[in-house]
């Protein structure tokens, strides 16, 4: 059993030492919203395996490790930083080191009109009406500890608001690094806060990488809040070292006939815990949320997804596939609420895992939860192995034995892959996948 | 080419496959007929290579070489082709980009330089044409909802873009209308040459009206119990294999 008290001690600390530095600047109403982050997360502490939502993720890895709170970081050099960014990204590409804003590493072309796009920071400073009514509103901060705790440490952060009707055409990358060291293990807090506005359109892809070797955790929160008619399409890619600890929560609110999509790709880290949330708070509104892993050594992967109908004629769609070999363990556990409202609600749930080894080990749970009654929700699970008739049938043409699996292997990603929207993140899966793929070679 | 000597093989402990005897020369076509559940699929299943049928007994000579020592993938690439009875589905993989990759991996393995996209484009239009297919066919996935005869061409045309040396046709006529009948015997008559041989499987004679064989085998119990040349097929259709099983 994990002591609550002894475990959370170190992070009241460190509230406590950031709070008598930050001064008298920040506005008040931050402040509040960050105490009673705070108090939430000593009163809910790190979750246990006896708690229901978490019972097949331990977080006391995280737990037992005494994280620093990542200070400002060196300024990798472009060679590191090249690594993240893609070569050729049409948009705005914005960097956090340790989840504070590089203004000097971003690169923010002449912005659309009326978009803001830069610090979460400045914007409460400069502009505290459009943050404000928004910030934390929308995750579970009373009852997630980690959202909790994220909250309690909000210093900066990505700001991206589109007003009425903004259509931005190229996507937006949001590049957040955590600074990693062997001998000191740090933490960080990312926050990120989108705000599209009745009729606004974007593509934002996040990507989280850590900058170097060493244990380093890093507690992400983004909201994203789709006004009526908005259209976003929303990327989040983990690309952290095997030493890292990735815990995150993307919690989408959507009014009417707001369409959002989610893609959630996951292939670094040791232990990730992923929470995607929306709320589907207008008619109308269609969410897509979906999700690919590949994981390999001993990754922990856990995919907690919570899709809420809250009013009539909405419709959600989730696909999570994964891809586990070694002694990897996939968790994915997709909640379905239909309150009583909401009629006529068209869900679709599919989790696909495709198990390339014998050790490793996927727990897949759907959970409805209907208290209307015409609505259609379908939801479907499976687990396999490649398909040793495909196998042979490709052999017998001539393709060897590893080519055939590979095939195999890219055709079980192709649907979500090919799904991606955004060029240079289709092709850095792809790389992913074949180097991957190459790496099992060499096991064998 | 081939020479099949006493060979037995079931699956799981089960025989099937219980003393064949068969030798296949370059130029011959062979037609093998039996009923359900005799071991043609075994046969041919074997003969490509499947590991999920043991071999027991017995020895299987290709080209002088011994086949059963070889992987799937490297009988095909030495020049064997079979076409399943019934073709794998496959989603997810674009049947035009792996027959591609299987074309030039055999010729890679005869030495001979891999097709650039252009020139394979070219290679199967003309397949394509020959086979009287539809051209959407080829870009889709493996098999993936294709009816029963769009997967028999498909393998036929897999066979023509492939150019085997030996191939194997397990069932290619079973469920086909005459129209698709008569273009997979096409297929399959283009490929006819005093270099190349055939194995063709069937329940029914009508196909061997447009596949001439030179000689018509009857597999039961996992026996060859008869052999005789194509008029044999035409007694089988007569009166059925009741008079055989007796006999033997
Ligand atoms: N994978 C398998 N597992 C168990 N039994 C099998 C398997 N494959 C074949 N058999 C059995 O072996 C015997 C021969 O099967 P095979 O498919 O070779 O027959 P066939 O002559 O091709 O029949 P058909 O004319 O129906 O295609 C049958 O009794 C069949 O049930
Ligand atoms: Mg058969």
């Amino acid at each position: 059993m994990i002591d609550t008290i002894q475990e959370t001690e170190n992070y009241a600390a460190s509230y406590a030492a950031l709070e008598g530095k930050r001064g008298s600047q920040d506005p008040a109403w931050l402040k509040q919203v960050r105490r009673s982050a705070l108090d939430s997360f000593l009163r809910l502490g790190f979750p246990s395996t006896h708690d229901e939502e978490w019972r097949f993720t331990s977080v006391a890895p995280i737990a037992r490790v005494p994280f620093q709170l990542a200070a400002n970081a060196k300024a990798p050099d472009s060679a590191t930083l090249a690594q993240w960014t893609f070569g050729s990204w049409p948009g705005i590409q914005l960097v956090f080191i340790n989840g504070v804003f590089s203004r000097e590493l971003s690169w923010n072309p002449a912005a659309s009109t009326g978009l803001s796009a830069g610090s979460l920071a400045e914007a409460w400073a400069t502009n505290p009406s459009s943050v404000q009514p928004h910030l934390a509103r929308y995750a579970r901060v009373s009852t997630e500890p980690f959202a909790a705790l994220n909250t309690a440490f909000l210093s900066d952060g990505a700001f991206v608001r589109l007003p009425r009707g903004c259509v931005v055409d190229e996507p937006i990358h949001l590049i957040f690094l955590t600074s990693a060291e062997a001998a000191r293990p740090q933490v960080c807090h990312p926050r990120v806060l989108v705000v599209a506005e009745a009729n606004a359109q974007v593509r934002i892809l996040e990507s989280y990488a850590s900058l170097g070797p060493g244990v380093c955790l890093t507690n992400a929160v983004t909201e994203l809040v789709a006004e009526e008619n908005a259209f976003v399409d929303h990327y989040k890619l983990q690309r952290e070292s095997l030493e890292a600890f990735h815990v995150g929560t993307v919690q989408l609110h959507m009014g009417r006939s707001a369409n959002v999509s989610t893609q959630t790709i996951s292939l670094g880290g040791s232990l990730v815990r992923n929470h995607v949330n929306a709320v589907l708070d207008g008619e109308g509104g269609e969410a897509t949320l979906n999700g690919f892993y590949l994981v390999n050594g001993r990754q922990h992967i856990d995919n907690h997804t919570c899709i809420d109908h809250a009013k009539p004629h909405c419709s959600s769609h989730e696909l999570y596939k994964g891809i586990l070999d070694g002694k990897a363990h996939g968790v994915f556990n997709g909640r379905i609420i239909v309150r009583p409202d909401a009629q006529k609600t068209d869900s679709k749930q599919t989790n696909k895992n495709l198990i390339l080894s014998e050790e490793a080990l996927v727990n897949t749970n759907p959970q409805l939860e209907i208290y209307a009654d015409d609505v259609k929700c379908t939801h479907g699970a499976t687990i396999g192995q490649l398909d040793a008739d495909s196998i042979f049938y490709l052999r017998s043409r001539g393709i060897d034995l590893d080519s055939a699996r590979h095939l195999l292997t890219y055709a079980f990603a192709g649907d979500f892959i090919h799904r991606l929207k955004i060029d240079p993140l289709r092709a850095a899966l792809e790389a992913s996948l074949f180097a991957r793929l190459a790496e099992g070679r060499e096991d064998v | 080419m081939l020479e099949i000597k006493n060979l037995h093989a079931g699956i799981g402990g089960k025989k099937i496959l219980q003393g064949i005897d068969l030798k296949v020369n370059a130029g011959e076509v062979h037609a093998i007929m039996g009923p359900n559940g005799s071991g043609k699929s075994t046969l041919s299943q074997v003969l490509a290579g499947r590991e999920t049928y043991v071999v027991t007994e017995g020895q299987v000579l290709y080209q002088g070489g011994d086949l059963l020592e070889m992987a799937p993938e490297e009988r095909a690439r030495e020049g064997i082709f079979m076409a399943f009875q019934y073709p794998v589905e496959i989603p997810g993989v674009n049947n035009t980009y792996f027959l591609k990759a299987a074309l030039n991996a055999i010729r890679k393995h005869r030495g001979e330089p891999e097709l650039d996209a252009m020139d394979f484009l070219k290679l199967v239009r003309s397949k394509v044409k020959l086979m009287e297919m539809d051209e959407g066919l080829i870009n889709r996935s493996v098999n993936e909802g294709f009816s029963g005869g769009e997967k028999k061409r498909n393998e036929i045309f897999h066979m023509a873009v492939l150019d085997p040396r030996l191939a194997i046709l397990d069932e290619t006529d079973s469920g086909l209308d005459i129209d698709a009948l008569k273009s997979v015997a096409k297929g399959v008559n283009a490929l006819r040459s005093p270099q190349r041989a055939m194995i063709v499987i069937t329940h029914y004679q009508r196909l061997l009206n447009y596949i001439v064989p030179d000689f018509v085998h009857v597999l039961s119990g996992g026996k060859i119990v008869k052999s005789g040349g194509k008029e044999l097929a035409l007694d089988l259709e007569a009166k059925g294999y009741g008079w055989l099983e007796e006999a033997v």
